[in-house]
């Protein structure tokens, strides 16, 4: 699976330490477009730190970023919109005082042709992405505050599927949600998948892992365990992999 | 899009659903009202007489510009205590700049028709060069906007000390008191013509309003409705036109006045001021923040940063840069306001705007800005200022003692948040 030309995304020895503790230490992970890579591991292993670094919320140390092979620089949230990253982020960046089309269109705002926001515009436009994911959505007009947790993520997952992502960045998309939301987020997925976008996905329940991704990589202390094929290995060679950082045997990566 | 059947029981959706209103501005008028109608009891009936209206909307415009830009530092989670100053120190230049710089020192002479521009400009510059830099201190180097703008407090009232010599400053340019009220009026006929422009303008943007959700397919209003609240809109224009068209100017000015062009005055002769330059300011700042507020990518950015500044950054926005723009339209609006107050008092000194942050902090909060951010609007914040210039008058007129007044003034603001804790707690609105 992994040997399929040049990666969509490539981190190549990415370090960064706060303070003297190093979060991430010498990370090397990639990603293919159509693919789904499960990023695990415990709480404060690195896993959400390292994908910031992708997504412009922190900056690396050291190491580099390789999109299509080519070498990138990520400074800020801008940057990595420039390079068609979308994150959805675990504490859902949402501002909870606006509408669902004020938060999908932030800071990409349609404005019209006098410079002005075109509020209309973008809540049909909102009506028309939603009527896709979430059809069942109707609260267009209250602050998201007002919403349910799975409203909430459906209004995220919009936001990063509306602006054409070719790479996205999931953080615990389920964490939040009921069975229901979590099956429609699970067949976004693969219908995303399918489109040809390269997914990261970071999760902690194993099962979903099984189910949604095409390879894992464990993260522990910090540093890389080990990138698996998730098809050639078992939930139990996982779990060893996240509690005990130690790779199955006879296992190709 | 077709709607879902609405649950039973709500089938007639009630009055005030169909204006579509805010609950919140209506409480507010209705306090506003009943404080009027309690004075003018009071007073036997000068409280609401043309006169005192037009008093009260004079002293109340300079607050009134500045808690407009005051909404946008608190929806943002700043502050700035410092506005007071910075109108101070805004009157200062503009005072030097029009008694002693302009006319003598660069020998325009008194009168001459450039001075009140050059000194307006100065004035506005300053502001704004005050504003950005708390704006960059506290955007890009972190310092609390609360220090920043208490240093400010200190700081800019006692520059402008140091550049006036402490002296008043006076006589203004003539063109110059046009600004501030009493001296600069529209006259009749131009009020009038004026608010038929106004009324023209709000009818045809409730109607665009309309005709955008009617291309989109989104449910609108019953058409009563719009109509309905279009003729509000005119009524309330065109009223206060016809307030300050009632309130005819005293015998004597007019007499000075036909003197002064050399005629004399025919018997029964009467001219009214009609609406005042300053007002129209207001008006204009008004629509013109309201417009940016909601209108704009910088607005929606604003309220975006109040409601969460993690998402706000992390959506792209620059929100270091934003907070440079945002002090420095406050500051902007401190030097307008500088302008409107200097004119009306017809002299800079020391302690003009002292407080000032005070009451326009208390504006906006009064009408209905969120300390913890994200939420106020540009009419509430108005209203405000105008609720509390009424209150302060009213008690003035019916011979409240001084300490009285005080202590009804920060009682009322103190419950005006109460009132609005409760409201949001009822309307389910989390805090």
């Amino acid at each position: 699976m992994s040997n399929r030309g040049t990666p969509l995304v490539e981190l190549r020895d990415i370090s960064i330490a706060f303070g003297g503790v190093k979060a991430v230490d010498h990370v090397s992970i990639d990603l293919h477009p159509g693919e789904v890579v499960g990023l695990l591991g415990h709480n404060g292993a690195g896993k959400s730190t390292l994908i910031k670094c992708l997504s412009g919320a922190y900056q690396k140390d050291s190491g580099e970023i390789l999109i299509n092979g080519q070498r990138v620089e990520i400074r800020n949230p801008r940057d990595a919109r420039a390079q068609n990253i979308e994150t959805i982020y675990q504490t859902l960046a949402l501002a909870d005082n606006l509408d669902a089309a004020s938060n999908l269109f932030l800071g990409r705002e349609l404005v019209t042709p006098m410079g002005l926001v075109d509020d209309a515009r973008m809540e049909a436009e909102t009506r028309k992405i939603m009527g896709r994911l979430n059809p069942n959505f109707r609260k267009f007009k209250e602050p998201v505050k007002a919403l349910s947790g799975g409203q909430r993520q459906s209004v995220a997952i919009a936001r990063a599927v509306y602006f054409n992502a070719r790479i996205l960045i999931m953080d615990e998309p389920t964490a939040a949600l009921g069975p229901h939301e979590t099956q429609m987020v699970a067949e976004l997925i693969q219908e995303l998948k399918a489109q040809g976008l390269g997914i990261f996905l970071i999760e902690h329940d194993i099962h979903n892992v099984m189910k949604l991704c095409d390879r894992a990589s464990v993260m522990k202390n910090g540093q890389l365990v080990g990138t698996v094929n998730v098809n050639e290995v078992t939930d139990e060679d996982i779990l060893g992999m996240i509690i005990l950082g130690k790779k199955p045997e006879g296992v190709a990566c | 899009m077709t709607n879902a059947a609405p649950p039973s029981g709500q089938k007639k959706p009630s009055l005030l659903k169909n204006l579509e209103l805010d609950t919140r501005l209506l409480g507010m008028i209705g306090a506003f009202v009943l404080i009027c109608l309690v004075f003018n009891v009071i007073t036997d009936g000068r409280f609401l007489t043309a006169r005192n209206i037009f008093n009260l909307s004079i002293q109340t415009v300079s607050v009134a510009i500045m808690a407009t830009g005051m909404v946008f530092v608190i929806v943002t989670r700043h502050i700035d205590l410092s506005v007071g100053a910075v109108l101070a120190m805004s009157s200062a230049v503009m005072g030097v700049l029009q008694v002693q710089l302009l006319p003598h020192a660069l020998g325009l002479g008194i009168g001459h028709p450039l001075i009140a521009p050059i000194t307006i400009v100065g004035g506005l510059l300053t502001g704004t060069l005050i504003g950005a830099l708390n704006g960059w201190l506290i955007g890009y180097q972190r310092i609390p906007a609360f220090i920043v703008t208490l240093g400010g407090l200190l700081i800019w009232r006692n520059f402008g000390w140091y550049l006036s010599d402490g002296q008043t400053l006076g006589p203004l340019d003539a063109h110059f008191l046009l600004l501030g009220g009493i001296e600069g009026t529209l006259g009749t006929t131009l009020s009038w013509a004026l608010g038929v422009i106004l009324s023209l303008a709000a009818l045809w943007a409730i109607w665009q309003a309309r005709a955008a959700k009617i291309r989109h397919e989104f449910p609108v209003k019953p058409i009563w409705a719009e109509v309905t609240m279009m003729g509000v809109a005119v009524a309330a224009i065109m009223g206060l036109v016809a307030i300050y068209n009632a309130y005819e100017m005293p015998v004597g000015r007019l007499k000075r006045m036909f003197a002064e062009r050399g005629e004399v005055m025919p018997d029964g002769f009467s001219a009214s001021y009609g609406m005042p330059i300053s007002v129209l300011l207001l008006v204009i700042v008004a629509v013109a923040m309201t417009v940016l507020a909601r209108r704009t990518r910088l607005g929606r950015y604003i309220f975006a940063t109040g409601g969460n500044p993690d998402a706000a950054e992390l959506s792209g926005i620059n929100t270091r840069m934003l907070t440079v723009k945002i002090f420095a339209l406050m500051g902007f609006l401190c030097g307008l306001s500088a302008v409107v107050a200097q004119a009306r008092l017809s002299n800079h000194a020391n302690d003009i705007g002292t407080l000032d942050e005070l009451r326009v902090i208390a504006a906006a909060v009064i009408g209905g800005t969120a300390l913890a951010g994200g939420i106020g609007t540009i009419y509430g914040a108005i209203l405000g200022a105008v609720i509390m210039q009424s209150l302060q008058s009213g008690m003035a007129m019916v011979g409240v003692d001084a300490p009285f007044q005080n202590i009804i003034v920060g009682s009322v603001l103190v419950i005006a948040v109460w009132i609005d804790i409760q409201y949001r707690k009822r309307t389910g609105e989390k805090l």
